[in-house]
């Protein structure tokens, strides 16, 4: 059974299994430097669908049967999937799920979804309420433009520090399997917000929420920075990195060494155009489920802090001026169960 | 220790770098030139050709329009506007690509609320506000006449 440690974090007592994982990435993350570790790189971006929208839901759907068959297992396996995207009312993923027949649990926590829906699968294996459990989220470049900038096709230059969104997925199975990665701990954060309100600097308004959640778990737990050998942020991209390692410093807490984001991975910087980095529910998804999750299982990796971070506004709160609230949470991954 | 807005904008502008503009200035003035130079090729040959000066500035505008929507639908004129920016986005073709983008992007949605509704998404503004300052100007051009 879970215990609770504090208002944010739990321990998960018995370290629920990561059973499976998969991930499958567009045409541009199948080019970056993480490309051969994903299951599937589709270089149609359309995924075989007629809108982008039923692109990105093809895209979810096809990872999380991806992961469920990974763990030799059927969707009618599955008692709960827990998943979201960032397309208004989540359309993404309830179209892409509803064929799946799965008991399903939608979750908006904008890019920070694949740490939110691990954290809540997590729990429910915990304490016995689900035998399997799936998470998934995904993203889509060009659905997540349509949404939320401009259309495509529309000529108009990005900022130094605009992130690109991410054409992927991740999915994993959680159960209790008794093999490496486990689900040791999660910390749930709160919404930050320190008055950013530029929407193409996203990773300033996620940075504090990340800044809020590790220095929680590491208060909680008692844990030091290097007692991890990753922390591995969500999307913050370059502006956010520097601005949480700035934040954390104040409190005399260096992740400088273990320190790396998931936006700074999926894509080569200097080649690629993507300015600040990655970002997108599916950029720090695929990263967790396309090489993270195989080196903690390999041993690679013994303990990991996956922080994935979202940035939660929405068009229309831009338009009114709003500043951008950020939320981010930790799960604790570890290849030992104690 | 806690962070307070104003302490977090002064290591938020220090973390985040500007725009290159001592890229895109130069740029903007040589993609922008040279479609005005287009544009002055094809008025000049269009005068050649026997059409009338008042009629080739017209028919100038069209082929730019036509031009750039057909850029746009050939995904081309976003990779253009990508080093071009103010350069292209000033001239005539860039207001014609800010009607074609939303025309391809929303007809997903249909022809009434898609494409028909979203079509000025971009340029509705800019045709607003140009009406509207072409009536204060109107107004006030009546008015010296008058006096």
């Amino acid at each position: 059974m879970s215990l609770r440690l504090s208002q944010n974090t739990i321990i998960l007592n018995t370290s629920p299994s990561i059973a499976s994982y998969a991930s499958i990435v567009g045409k541009k993350e199948g080019e970056g430097p993480l490309g051969k570790h994903f299951d599937l790189v589709n270089d149609d971006n359309t995924f075989g669908e007629s809108t982008w929208e039923k692109s990105e839901s093809r895209l979810q759907k096809d990872t999380v049967s991806k992961a469920i068959s990974k763990a030799n297992l059927v969707p009618s396996d599955i008692d709960f999937i827990f998943a979201g995207d960032l397309l208004n009312q989540c359309i993404g993923t309830t179209f892409g799920l509803r064929e799946l027949e799965i008991p399903f649990i939608g979750l908006y926590g904008a890019c920070s979804t694949m740490a939110e829906s691990i954290a809540m699968g997590g729990i429910f294996i915990d304490n016995d309420v689900a035998i399997n459990v799936a998470a998934v989220t995904s993203s889509h470049f060009c659905s997540a433009e349509k949404q939320f900038r401009f259309p495509l096709e529309y000529g108009g230059q990005r900022t130094p520090t605009s992130q690109w969104t991410a054409t992927a997925s991740g999915a994993v199975v959680i159960n209790k399997k008794n093999a490496p990665p486990f689900i040791r701990a999660v910390t749930i954060g709160k919404i930050m917000d320190l008055g950013v309100v530029d929407v193409n600097n996203m990773g300033a308004a996620m940075a504090p929420a990340a800044h809020y959640t590790i220095g929680q778990h590491l208060a909680d737990t008692g844990k030091r920075p290097e007692d991890f050998d990753l922390i591995l942020t969500g999307d913050l991209g370059q502006v956010g990195s520097e601005l949480l390692i700035d934040l954390l410093n104040r409190d005399g807490i260096d992740i400088t060494e273990n320190h790396n984001d998931c936006g700074l991975m999926l894509y080569d910087l200097d080649e690629q155009d993507v300015h600040a980095g990655g970002s997108g529910c599916g950029c720090s998804a695929s990263v967790l489920c396309g090489y993270i999750l195989d080196q903690v299982k390999d041993g690679i990796l013994s303990d990991v802090l996956f922080v994935a971070t979202g940035a939660l506004m929405s068009p229309t709160s831009v338009d009114q001026g709003e500043s951008i609230p950020g939320i981010a949470h930790a799960i604790h991954i570890s290849n030992k169960s104690e | 220790m806690a962070v307070d807005k104003m302490e977090y904008d002064k290591m938020l502008k220090k973390a985040s770098p500007n725009s290159k503009a001592y890229i895109n200035i130069p740029m903007a003035f040589i993609i922008g030139g040279l479609i005005c130079v287009l544009g002055q090729f094809l008025m000049t040959s269009y005068e050649k050709m026997g059409i009338s000066t008042y009629f080739s500035g017209t028919v100038t505008s069209i082929t730019l329009i036509f031009l750039s929507a057909l850029l746009t639908g050939l995904n081309l004129y976003d990779n253009i506007a990508k080093h071009g920016g103010a350069g292209t986005l000033v001239p005539i073709t860039g207001f014609a690509n800010a009607v074609v983008a939303p025309a391809l992007e929303f007809k997903a949605e249909g022809l009434i609320l898609g494409l028909g509704a979203k079509l000025f998404t971009i340029a509705g503004p800019v045709i607003v506000y140009g009406v509207t300052a072409s009536v204060i100007y109107g107004l006030i051009i009546y008015i010296f006449k008058l006096v």
